[in-house]
Order: structure tokens, then sequence, then C-alpha cells
């Protein structure tokens, strides 16, 4: 792959949480434009390693890069400016505010764009409907379409989205994966750590497989979906009954 | 701070019917039911209206050098037992800048004398603000993370600056007299109220107003409501919360030395505990009003100035043990605060 072909780059990233070592030397090349997704069981590091790559943690050793720039010392804000929004496993949703307010929060330039506005609505109508609401009286799907759309209120380079359909009824989840679907088309990038293999068998594009805190595979999702056999062994018994 | 332009809400004809905010009343309700049934244990009408109007004054002080700590404790995560310091800081600065003021704060006309009274109260504000931002950097960010590091640091440093207080102001009582417009009682029938004591439920009331407004219409606003309840968030979002701390705290600060200049003209004589006589108070306060919230912290500094007027009245040797025991109804009640702030 090209260097500039490639969005964000960890190479041989360790991470400490206390005296844990979480990250063991991760390698992962995510390339500009499509979906990456990360997968792994429990435990293997993916949420660890998004947590790094925005600066909520910090890297012991190896080095970060995103667009050309090394990001391993810099600090959140900084990352977020540079084009990266995140979506945690929590969603992050402010529950006092109203469903404007968490997307005005997001909108740093300060007004929203009307038409962007326009078509996150398109995207997640309950937004609109629920525009007055505080986010703590949504419902999961709801906040969850919400954390998406406060990344999306602006135009980002990169998207980092924690277990998106956790928890979700099957309607969400498709409603997510038309939404992702259309981020797609925008030539949005996005990483995606998610365990619902069905989910992001037909979305991603690249996969990275995570276990113990290394990256133990890379390679095209056509490739992963294909191969019975490479899922079970990757990703274990469990995720390929899922599947 | 820039108020954030309203986008009109999306027409949709169901949104009226859908629950947005819900105001919640119970806490005024319930306030107000203390207040109503102290009247019978009172026997007076005029002695409890006088009363209610001293606790409502008091209340009102509290409510300032408190509400500052409630938005650091909510937004920064900070235990400042130093607080108390500012609120000392405020009542000496006044002292001082009283001093050249003195002639329209002596003369006989009313004008002078209240703008004699606004000007010493914001210049002690700003000084404490200042001294404010001094201590964040000194004692605060060092133990930014660690509670007991915080309780231990902010303790010594409130023991350093009532030291400093008397080698700078020396050891002698401070006088800080109200001017003529502002002595004495307006007299209503029975009831005789404190022309003061008005001015400081006044006051009291455009500080709950400015807060609660910047909280609810301005950006920064928004960043402190939304920092109170997830920090980590507000970064990740591209905002330097770091910034907003320290201008929360500086605030804070000033708050406090208002509060601090309010509280040392209503005394008119006072040391250099003058602050760490308030701190179990202004404790309360913030625990029993919710962490971080500005709402909160104003009903329960009323309920709290209630309880300890009332019960001094009627029985003056439970009166120290009286705001504990309401601390205690009310976490029972609500262990979050009177009006706790939403979470995901």
């Amino acid at each position: 792959m090209h260097e500039s072909d490639t969005l964000l780059r960890l190479a041989g990233v360790h991470t400490h949480i206390g005296e844990y070592h979480i990250l063991q030397g991760v390698d992962l090349a995510v390339p500009r434009g499509g979906v990456t997704v990360l997968l792994g069981r429990n435990g293997a590091g993916k949420t660890t390693t998004l947590r790094t790559i925005m600066g909520l943690w910090h890297a012991s050793a190896g080095t970060l890069s995103f667009d050309g720039t090394d990001i391993t010392r810099a600090e959140t804000p900084g990352i977020a400016r540079r084009g990266i929004a995140f979506v945690p496993e929590d969603m992050g949703i402010f529950g006092g505010l109203t469903v404007q307010e968490n997307l005005r929060l997001a909108a740093i330039g300060g007004a929203f764009d009307e038409a962007r506005l326009e078509w996150i609505f398109g995207l997640f109508p309950a937004l609109e409907r629920f525009w007055l609401r505080p986010g703590g009286l949504l419902s999961g799907g709801q906040k969850q379409m919400l954390a998406i759309a406060r990344a999306i209120v602006e135009p980002r380079k990169l998207l980092l989205i924690d277990e998106p359909t956790k928890g979700l009824a099957p309607a969400i989840v498709q409603n997510l994966a038309d939404a992702f679907t259309e981020l797609k088309a925008r030539d949005t990038t996005i990483l995606l750590v998610e365990q619902n293999f069905n989910f992001v068998r037909s979305l991603g594009d690249h996969v990275a497989v995570m276990d113990d805190g290394r990256v133990v595979h890379t390679g095209s999702m056509a490739e992963l979906s294909s191969d019975e056999g490479l899922q079970a062994r990757l990703l274990g018994l469990q995720m390929a009954a899922e599947a | 701070m820039s108020a954030t332009p309203a986008t009109p809400a999306p027409a949709v004809e169901a949104l009226a019917a859908l629950p947005g905010r819900k105001t919640d009343l119970i806490p005024a309700v319930v306030i107000v039911a203390f207040a109503l049934l102290a009247l019978p244990l009172v026997g007076s009408a005029s002695t409890w209206i006088t009363l209610t109007l001293a606790a409502l004054a008091m209340g009102m002080m509290l409510f300032i050098m408190a509400s500052g700590m409630t938005l650091v404790f909510g937004l920064m995560d900070v235990m400042n037992l130093g607080h108390a310091a500012f609120v000392a800081i405020g009542a000496y600065a006044a002292t001082s800048f009283a001093r050249p003021l003195s002639p329209w704060l002596d003369s006989g006309s009313a004008v002078e004398n209240v703008a004699a009274v606004g000007v010493v109260a914001l210049a002690a504000m700003l000084a404490t603000a200042v001294v404010g931002w001094v201590f964040e950097r000194l004692f605060i960010k060092p133990a930014q993370g660690n509670h007991l590091k915080q309780i231990l640091i902010t303790i010594g440093a409130m023991i350093i600056i009532e030291q400093l207080l008397l080698v700078l102001w020396g050891a002698n009582q401070m006088m800080l007299p109200l001017p003529t417009a502002l002595r004495g009682a307006l007299v209503f029938g029975d009831v005789a109220v404190e022309r003061y004591r008005l001015v400081s439920v006044g006051v009291g009331l455009l500080v709950f107003a400015g807060l609660s407004l910047m909280l609810a219409r301005t950006r920064i606003g928004l960043l402190i409501r939304a920092g109170v309840e997830n920090r980590e968030m507000v970064e990740a979002l591209g905002y330097r919360i770091r910034r907003l701390f320290v201008a929360v705290f500086v605030a804070s600060a000033g708050l406090a030395g208002l509060g601090g200049t309010m509280w040392g003209f209503y005394r008119e004589q006072f040391t250099v505990s003058i602050g760490a006589e308030v701190l179990v108070q202004i404790l309360i306060v913030v625990i029993i009003g919710g962490l971080g919230s500005v709402t909160g912290c104003f009903a329960a500094a009323i309920l709290i100035a209630l309880g300890t007027n009332y019960v001094s009245f009627l029985a003056p040797d439970f009166a120290l043990v009286s705001n504990i025991v309401v601390m205690m109804l009310v976490l029972l009640w609500r262990p979050r605060g009177l009006c706790p702030l939403a979470t995901q």
C-alpha cells in the first residue's frame, strides 16, 4: 500500500494502563476511504487501540501517524481537530443536553451547515423528531444515532466507532448499516470495532483481527467472509457460530 | 462569551406532545413547605417573616459563595477545601478597596453609597479571581486527579492564605461598616426588613439568573454542562477543557470573593476565620444541591439557611447540628442531591 493511501498508521504501539500492558506492539495501517473493521474477542485490545489513537491513553512505545503527521504525543483535542471523530462504546452522549445541544457542541465551527444537517436527518429521522429532547431520555438506538450524527455533523477525515450495534434491535442495526454505507459513498474513512460479524461482513472493506494486544491478521473483508476456516481460526468458534 | 444562535426546531407536529425537559418542582415545594411548617412553631407571623427574610439573605450569600465551588467540584472533580480562603480574601480585599471610597461610603447620598459598595464588591471579586488563578496554578493543577492530595494541599493552602492575610492586614478585627443608605430597616406593619438583607437577596437572585442564563444560553455554558457530565468526551470533540477548568476555577474564586465581601458588609466586623466559619455550610450546600448543579446549589442554600435560622430561634442548642440533620434527610430522600444533573 502506498504511504499516501494510508490515512492512519500505528507502528509497534504499546499501551500500558497502570501496571497492565494492554497493547503489545500493534501494527495497523488504515487505508484512506472505506471501512476498516477491527475484530477480536473481548479483551483483545480493540477499544484500547481506539482510545490510544484518540490520545485518551498515551502509547508507551511506538508511533502513531495520521495523514502524514505524527500524533503519538498529541493531546486529544488536537487529534480531534485534525479531523478524527470518536464514537465510544458507551456512546458518550451528554444526557442533560438536548439532541440540538449535543450536535451544536460537535459543530466546532459554531453554526450548523444546514444542508449537512438535512442529510443527517435523512440518515436518522428520529433526531429531527426528538430535536429538543434531552439526550438522556432517548432510547439506546436513538442515542447511538445521535452519537454517530455528532461525529459527522462536520466533515471528518476519520471516524473511530466502537461497537455501535451493541445491545441494539435488528431494525436499528440495519439503520446504522445503511448510514455507514452512505458514509462510505461519501469517501469517509471509518475504523470500526465490532463483534457482530454479520453486521460488518457486507460493510467492511478491510479487516484487522486483534488478539492479546496485537494485530494477528490483516486482509480484505471479502477474503475473510468467504473463508469459514479462517473465520473460525481467527475469531473463535463463538463468533463463527454467530456468523 | 458568545450567545449561541438559536436554530429553529424542525417543524414536526408531534414535537409539542413529546416530553422534553421536565422542570422538577419538588425541591421548591419542599422548601416552601418547610418554611410554612416553621410558621406555627415560631408562633408569630411577623417573627416568622423576619426569620425567613433573614434566612433568604443568608441563603443568597451562601449560594454566591458555594455556586462556584459546585461547578469546580462537578466540572473539574476537584475537592478544594481551601475555597473558604477566597471568602476571606474577598472580605479583606473589600476593606482595602473601601478605604479610598470612604467619602462615598460615608456620604448621605444613597446613590453614592450603593455605587461605592458596588465598586468595592466588584474590585474585591476581581482581586479574589486573580488570587484564584495563582491558587489554581500552585495548588490545584499539581493535585489533579488525586482527591486525597487535593484535600491535603487545599487545606494547607487555606492555612497559608489565612496567615498571609494576618501578615498583610494585621491580627486585629477588620471593620467593614455598611454605608448609611444600607443600614436600618424598612418597616411594614409589625415586620422590620433590614435594607441590606433585601440587597443581598437582589444580588443573589441576579447571580443565580446570570449563571443560569450563561449555562443555558452560551457556548461556554454548554461546554460547562457537557464537561460536568463527561470531560473526556468534551475533549474528544476538540475542546481544550483544561482552559475551561482554569476559567471556571477563577470565576469560582471571584464568586466566593463576592460572597465574602457581602458577608463582610453584613457582619461589619470579622476576623480571618470569616471563611472557615462558613466552610462546612458551603460544603453541605454543594453536596445536597447536587454536584455541578447551580439550581441545586441555589435551592440547597435557601434550605440550609432556613433550617439554621428557624432552629437558632426555636432551639439554639441544636443550631449547629441542624445543618447536618438537614443534609442527612435530603441525602436519604435524594442521594444525588436536590437537583442532580442528568446523566447519560
